[in-house]
């Protein structure tokens, strides 16, 4: 089965992130199709690659970048979303004179076309947050 | 959208359950929709629990320098999207009467909202 997956939710504030992360895991280890991820909201917080935590605690943003990595998943991030929040991939950083690129490259930074997309050709669009 | 995509028309349900104020989901959802309109899918835009207060007239976000979420609801007609209907159910449980909503709201019950989720490719909850 075809599968996408929504992320509304920030990293830490709730579960609603790792949940989505060890679906997203699930969805790959079950042999099912994941046609892409998309962050949106607070969500796009999840891509940010300048986070440090505590050596005890799961780096949500690496593992998320780790398994899109691993696996080549389509993974996008909403880029009104994305923008006002400070994650930006070089060439948004680049256009608005920012210097610094915070967006892991694993995803790209497009728009609200690419979840629209999502929900026509997925089997089941599921929402995390 | 992406090379390999062919044009291809879902029924996508939104159902908008947030207040308008204090958090961004109704904003969300909206540019959901929008955005799905805009791509020329079959829309229904939904407003229930919280989401009711959306709809009321006469808001204004200037005191929290906040955009007023009613008037972009006003102009969901323009993007396409024409089903838009209010919960019976959540409007009385908050008092709410059908002169005191925007224009354009269709009231129905829980059984006519279960048929539109069970007629639909996507329901987005939010």
């Amino acid at each position: 089965m075809k599968f996408s997956i929504v992320i509304y939710a920030a990293p830490y504030s709730s579960e609603a992130a790792s949940s989505a992360l060890r679906f997203a895991r699930s969805v790959i280890d079950q042999g099912h199709e994941l046609y892409r991820l998309f962050f949106f909201g607070d969500g796009v917080h999840n891509a940010s690659q300048l986070t440090v935590v505590a050596q005890d605690e799961n780096n949500l943003q690496q593992q998320w970048n780790d398994l899109i990595e691993e696996h080549s998943i389509d993974s996008v991030i909403c880029v009104s979303s994305a923008l006002r929040r400070g994650v930006l991939n070089q060439t948004e950083a680049d256009r608005h004179d920012l210097g610094t690129a915070s967006a892991y490259t694993s995803s790209e930074v497009a728009g609200l076309g690419q979840l629209v997309d999502a929900a026509i050709h997925s089997d089941r669009l599921v929402n995390f947050g | 959208m992406t090379e390999n995509s062919k044009p291809q028309k879902s029924r996508i349900t939104f159902i908008s359950r947030a207040a308008p104020y204090g958090q961004n989901k109704a904003n969300l959802c909206l540019d959901m929709a929008l955005a799905s309109a805009v791509f020329e899918q079959d829309v229904n835009y939904i407003f229930f629990g919280d989401g009711v207060y959306q709809i009321l007239k006469g808001q204004d976000g200037s005191a929290i320098e906040s955009k007023t979420l009613g008037n972009a609801l006003e102009t969901l007609e323009l993007y396409g999207i024409e089903k838009i209907y209010a919960d019976r159910q959540s409007l009385e449980e908050r008092d709410i009467s059908e002169p005191e909503l925007l224009p354009g709201m269709q009231i129905v019950d829980s059984d006519s909202i279960a048929k539109m989720i069970e007629s639909s490719d996507t329901v987005f909850n939010l």
